[in-house]
């Protein structure tokens, strides 16, 4: 049976009591621990950080050629705390509320509790070292507002706010390097955990420049890998995001919850052809000042600035008036399928609608400046003008990235956009320690399931991968260390060892000598093609038995017709690539699986034999009140555990955002 | 905006690994689309050549954004290519015409040795953040973010510098292979917000000495850095880092953390 383990007391009272009474590891003892983190990117390079910082002897592994890279690097919109610094009525229960009601209450009331606790000691690190969030003219910090939600409360840095986070955890971790406190290993990539008396004690890493394989031993291992959202093949993740590590730890008996619960993002640019390698998020910050729109008309073929005002229908002003543009990813995304597929759509390949700015440029922006500069009248087009200079600081670098994509120019035209792959939920269940049901196995970040439930909210993910690295972790896994420090560091000559890194090898060389026909690439791309159109936006109980039956042929098709260039011990990309497209072909599965035991909607899992009257995600509260944990038995055959969810504080209504 | 589609010749620069020589390969492809990214291209190049039973080229790349840095080729004489302000994986095929034949290179540097194909070790990057790139600060007990106030436009200044991707394209542009432009801009970044303050000086000298031992030159302030660099990082942050520290800091000491 599954315990995760939430404090007893009141929900507002647990982490404080939590901190208060947990284990700790007196100083010199933190210094004989040794502890592996899988992963820097937010959540990994602020836990290796945080744990060298208190005196761990940390061991560090990315798949990039630099902790700086991660695909955290890349979050463009924000990062969300309780600091109600806007005096707009915010509080730690506010976000609290809005993050389980986002998440369409699938997730537990304890994990978001804290988060949105310790949301608000995250701006105030990042602050301390250097992150140059976005500030008002007084020299105070500026938020902004997402989705889901009607204060402002995201902390940000223009459309770059991943990459300010991610560099100051990147600071801060090479700073624990020069120390002495971590050691980095750039491009290596995990490839198994070695388990020893039923605990995590090391892993087996591949040196991706000499192909060679190497033993590190750790008291505990710490996962912090990101998503999986790749398994899609397109998606805005960075082309190296993957499974593997996660998949590995659910191989050797780390449960994996709510696969199913993927995050398609309503504004992205769409595909432009069959050489599409990745989508491009357009942030959902846009969505304050750009308004979506389609043609009232079905294939109105007319350019979009020659469609009249009265011709356009803002269609999620016109559904949801409450939050108009601001409606949660799921909702936003699910109406624009919606409007697509009626014949609505815009662009050649009408699988697109439109973010307009030019009446926020026009009327928020340009009119406010011309305030500010005392001119009267103004015509149009000095509006736009003053409008343009500060859409442009808010947004610059993600209207000239559309328009380095397209060729179009925002400030002119409308963008296009639609729906896309981009954050998974699920991922490897932890308890309320973050440890994953594999004992001395923790699980950070994009790569556990914790928070989100069944829809993140926008600006969230950056909150919850600081929080876990900087702020739960080094609690967490004292925790679990007080009882380890007895335990001496295990030689890597040990069996386990020896048998672990045996099996990796088998499977590669294995992989190497199928040298069949196809390219790993043109197996991901099948594979992303069934996920897309029967695990996607809209699930089905028939298309997710077709879709679970053609993995399966195409997983033994891969097996043996895969062709891998190059060889073993070189760097070799191809080789890469291929082992993490093998764990995506098993994955890919047991998302439908999972998709297919949950017949009801919730957040972005939308079963459509469960909607609405008027097309809405319906939950069934009696039927499925509880995370899918599921357990590996076998190759290939899963066993469903559930933990149920109870709702101590909030009462799960059928979310409302008209 | 008008699609069309395209033949090219490539000519890239291929490379066993880091003891062996390398040379230009001639490849050509057709069909390319102006809409396609110039990676997006090179993935149409390997898929060919693996089908042919030939060896791909090894290139870095993630985001495929412009933000993480990986991605450095130098393509046709420049680094990350011909458009301005651009990363080679924001680069699009609409940048070239029917026929062209482009010629692709890793960076050049004696401190970012070739790993392979158009793969380089910029480890040394990573070295130099180590020797001072941060602010001293442990986690946790931080005061209130709005504790002190920061004038927006040093904010501002102070991001416009922490943009650097770290790609290396100012060191394989420049002719002395100078990591300034990188190093300035870190400096720079911290040294505009009172948090930095501190430790600015130490901070200067110390990523100086580290750069130094890596083996990148000197600077002579031919600007080539500024042109190339995909983030316009100015070359006014250099200006700043030798104005605030160089003459000050030369007299004393380089103190270690
Ligand atoms: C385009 C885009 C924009 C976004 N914008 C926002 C936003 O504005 N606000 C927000 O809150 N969220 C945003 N998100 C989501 C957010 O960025 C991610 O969820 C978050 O950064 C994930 O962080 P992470 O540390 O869990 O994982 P990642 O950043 O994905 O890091 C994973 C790390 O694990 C390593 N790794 C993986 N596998 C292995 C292995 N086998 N061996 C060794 N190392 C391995 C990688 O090298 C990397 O270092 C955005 C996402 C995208 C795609
Ligand atoms: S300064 Fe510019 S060119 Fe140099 S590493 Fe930074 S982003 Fe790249
Ligand atoms: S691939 Fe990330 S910047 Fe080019």
């Amino acid at each position: 049976m599954l315990d995760s383990k939430i404090p007893a007391g009141k929900l507002e009272d647990k982490w404080t009591d939590y901190k208060g009474h947990c284990k700790l590891v007196n100083p010199a003892n933190k210094r004989k621990l040794e502890v592996i983190v899988i992963g820097t990117g937010l959540a990994g390079a602020s836990a290796a950080a945080a744990l060298g910082e208190q005196g761990y002897q940390v061991k560090a592994f990315c798949f990039q050629d630099s902790p700086r890279r991660a695909h955290s690097i890349a979050a463009q919109g924000g990062i969300n705390a309780a600091k109600n610094y806007q005096n707009d009525g915010d509080s730690v229960f506010r976000l609290f509320y809005d993050t389980i009601k986002g998440g369409d209450y699938r997730a537990r009331e304890a994990n978001v509790h804290r988060l949105a606790e310790v949301s608000v000691n995250i701006i105030d690190q990042c602050v301390a070292q250097g992150v140059p969030f976005a500030r008002e003219y007084g020299g105070l910090l500026n938020n902004r507002s997402f989705g889901g939600v009607q204060v402002k409360r995201t902390f940000y840095a223009a459309g770059q706010t991943g990459q300010q986070l991610l560099i100051g955890a990147y600071q801060a971790l090479e700073r624990q390097v020069a120390l002495g406190n971590v050691k980095m290993y750039n491009r290596h990539e995990m490839q198994d955990i070695v388990m020893i008396d039923g605990k995590a004690r090391g892993i087996i890493a591949r040196n991706l420049i000499s192909g060679q394989l190497e033993r590190f031993f750790g008291h505990a291992v710490v996962l912090a890998s990101g998503g999986y959202g790749n398994v899609f093949y397109l998606s805005t993740n960075a082309m190296g995001s993957n499974v593997t590590a996660a998949w590995r730890a659910h191989k050797k008996g780390a449960h994996f919850a709510n696969p199913c619960f993927t995050q398609i993002h309503p504004t992205c640019i769409p595909v432009s052809g069959d050489h599409q390698s990745k989508l491009t998020l357009m942030s959902e910050s846009l969505r304050n000042d750009g308004r979506i729109w389609v043609p009232k008309k079905q294939n109105d073929t007319r350019k979009a600035n020659d469609i009249p005002e009265e011709e356009r229908d803002y269609y999620l002003e016109r559904r949801y008036p409450a939050f108009g543009n601001l409606v949660p990813r799921d909702v936003a995304s699910r109406a624009a399928k919606e409007r697509c597929d009626a014949g609505y759509g815009v662009g050649t390949t009408k699988q697109a609608v439109y973010l307009d700015f030019k009446y926020n440029l026009i009327n928020k922006y340009g009119k406010a400046e011309a305030n500010k500069h005392g001119i009267q009248n103004p015509d149009t087009e000095t509006l736009v003008r003053l409008g343009k200079e500060v859409v442009k600081e808010e947004y610059g670098n993600l209207f000239d990235m559309y328009e380095k994509i397209t060729g179009e120019n925002p400030y002119e035209v409308p963008m296009r956009i639609y729906p896309a792959v981009h954050y998974t939920m699920g991922g490897l269940w932890v308890d309320y320690d973050l440890m994953t049901s594999v004992k001395g196995m923790f699980c950070l970040g994009e790569a556990n399931f914790s928070d989100h439930g069944a829809n993140r909210l926008g600006a969230s993910a950056l909150m919850q991968g600081l929080a876990d690295g900087y702020f739960v972790i080094p609690y967490t896994l004292g925790n679990y260390l007080a009882d380890e420090i007895s335990v001496k560091p295990i030689p890597t000559t040990d069996r386990a060892f020896v048998e672990a890194e045996a099996k990796v090898n088998e499977r590669i060389n294995r992989l190497m000598s199928i040298q069949g026909t196809q390219t790993v690439e043109s197996f991901h791309k099948r594979l992303g093609k069934i996920m897309w159109e029967k695990c996607g936006m809209a699930r089905n109980e028939q298309g997710l038995k077709e879709a679970i039956q053609e993995i399966r042929a195409l997983r033994e098709d891969f097996w043996k017709n895969v062709r891998i260039p190059g060889g073993i011990y070189e760097m070799n990309p191809e080789l890469d690539k291929a082992n993490r497209v093998a764990d995506f072909l098993e994955l890919g599965e047991l998302m439908c699986m999972d998709a297919l035991e949950r017949n009801e909607s919730c957040g972005g899992h939308f079963r459509e034999e469960s909607q609405t009257p008027d097309g809405e995600a319906l939950r069934h509260d009696d039927q499925y009140m509880y995370v899918s944990a599921w357990k590996l038995n076998g190759e290939n055959s899963w066993e469903l555990e559930k933990e149920p969810l109870n709702y101590e504080v909030i009462k799960p209504t059928q979310r409302n955002y008209k | 905006m008008e699609h069309y589609n395209m033949n090219l010749t490539l000519k890239v620069w291929k490379q066993k690994n880091a003891e062996t020589g390398g040379k230009f390969e001639t490849y050509k492809v057709s069909n390319i689309s102006s809409e396609m990214s110039f990676l997006e291209m090179f993935d149409v190049l390997n898929e060919q050549l693996i089908r042919e039973g030939k060896e791909p080229i090894a290139f870095d790349h993630d985001c495929r954004e412009g933000i993480c840095g990986m991605c450095s080729m130098y393509i046709n004489g420049r680094p990350h290519g011909p458009w301005h302000g651009t990363t080679t994986c924001q680069l699009h095929m609409r940048a070239f015409k029917d026929g062209d034949t482009i010629v692709v290179e890793p960076w050049r540097a004696k401190a970012f040795p070739v790993v392979k194909d158009l793969i380089v070790d910029r480890s040394a990057f990573d070295r130099i953040i180590q020797a001072g790139g941060y602010i001293s600060v442990n986690t946790g007990n931080a005061q209130d973010g709005n504790a002190i106030p920061i004038p927006k436009e040093n904010a501002d200044k102070a991001f416009a510098a922490a943009a650097c991707i770290g790609c290396g394209a100012c060191v394989a542009a420049c002719k002395n292979s100078s990591a300034l432009l990188f190093l300035s801009a870190k400096v720079s970044h911290l040294a505009l917000l009172p948090q930095g303050e501190a430790e600015k000086k130490d901070r200067a000298l110390n990523m100086i000495a580290q750069m130094d031992k890596e083996g990148f030159g000197s600077c002579t302030n031919t600007g080539a850095c500024e042109a190339v660099c995909p983030k316009e990082i100015e070359i006014t942050n250099i200006a700043r880092l030798n104005r605030e520290y160089l003459t000050a800091g030369l007299a004393s000491d380089t103190k270690k953390h």
